[in-house]
């Protein structure tokens, strides 16, 4: 299926190549992908748009609550933006299969975040629910991005099983500790033939660049973006790490060195004289 | 009258169908999705779908989450 969506382009040594993140069928020109929680006020969603430029976002199915009219997310989030609405609040397999079917009768397509959380104090997803679901929701046409731990065997499962993407997490929610597990994260990126999203962990707009220098296709971002005490600068400050990554990414760093190596002429100092 | 429980809470009402309720609500069709019973009840079946004695609902919208 071709790949619908804004197209992003780069100039790669001296030619121009496509750069879009492919998610499912659609091609983004952002690799930001933002979540609406903990905000302070829903008033910030559509300025966090703008200032981020991030085309997706997570949201979570809730009870409606009639006296609390504000709740309702999509009332605030732009036309346009995809949604890709979470599966928290699932213990199981079967728990996130019954989310994600209302969560696509909302009518906002075929994205599902797969979140089955079983440990209630680092919130720790559950690989081998989050796999069974993912098998489901994928044979039913879902565009499947689960959210797990940074294991490269599951990753390769949910491959198999036909996620869309896999969101390993950096550190755990809401933590902002940044990406403690780093090497598991490389292992992941280097054998995926599926996007990497890294999810959840990120505190900085530092650590999403070191992030997408690795190689990372995009990044998740919602505490830090919500936490600070100006999230819509914050949400500037991401886009443009984001970016600021992913170019040094492609530009292929050159290799470290153990010892110094002068980026000045070592010759021609004044006033040296030739030996005779 | 019938009873309901209507997203976790008891609720005593009239006869009448899912949309009916959504609308005595003043829930917006286009952002909520209505089970009945465990299964979806799809938006063109809200007017035909007459709520019954017993019936469990849950009416969800999307909120905040990352």
């Amino acid at each position: 299926m071709k790949a619908i969506g804004s197209k992003s382009s780069v100039l790669l040594v001296g030619v121009e190549v496509q750069d879009d993140l492919i998610l499912g069928s659609k091609a983004f020109s952002s690799r930001l992908l933002t979540g609406t929680g903990k905000f302070s006020s829903p008033r910030f969603i559509p300025q966090i748009l703008e200032a981020s430029g991030s085309q997706m976002m997570t949201v979570a199915v809730r009870r409606v609550n009639p006296d609390k009219p504000e709740e309702d997310m999509l009332t605030h989030i732009p036309a346009g933006v995809t949604i890709l609405p979470n599966t928290s609040g699932a213990r199981t397999a079967q728990e996130a299969v019954r989310i994600a079917r209302i969560a696509r009768e909302m009518g906002c397509g075929d994205f599902i975040k797969i979140e089955v959380i079983t440990d209630m104090k680092y919130l720790l997803p559950d690989g081998e629910e989050t796999l069974a679901a993912t098998a489901i929701l994928a044979k039913e046409g879902f565009a499947v991005l689960p959210y797990i731990q940074p294991d490269p065997v599951l990753c390769r499962k949910l491959e198999e099983a036909g996620a869309a993407a896999v969101m390993p997490l950096a550190a755990p929610i809401g933590s902002l500790r940044g990406l403690r597990c780093r090497d598991m994260l490389e292992m992941i990126i280097e054998a995926s033939r599926v996007p990497v999203i890294v999810d959840a962990g990120i505190g900085k707009s530092s650590h999403a660049a070191e992030a997408m220098e690795m190689g990372a296709d995009a990044v998740l971002v919602n505490t830090a973006i919500s936490a600070a005490q100006d999230p819509v600068l914050m949400s500037r400050a991401f886009a443009l790490a984001v970016q600021a990554g992913r170019f040094g990414y492609l530009a292929k760093a050159g290799a470290e060195r153990p010892v110094a190596v002068a980026s000045s002429p070592l010759t021609g100092f004044l006033g040296a004289t030739r030996a005779a | 009258m019938i009873n309901l429980l209507l997203n976790g809470e008891k609720e005593s009402r009239l006869a009448g169908s899912v949309l009916d309720l959504l609308t005595e609500k003043r829930l917006a069709p286009e952002r909520v999705v209505v089970e009945l019973n465990g299964s979806i009840v799809k938006r063109p079946q809200w007017q035909e779908t007459i709520l019954r004695e017993g019936d469990r609902l849950e009416i969800v919208c999307f909120v905040g989450g990352g």
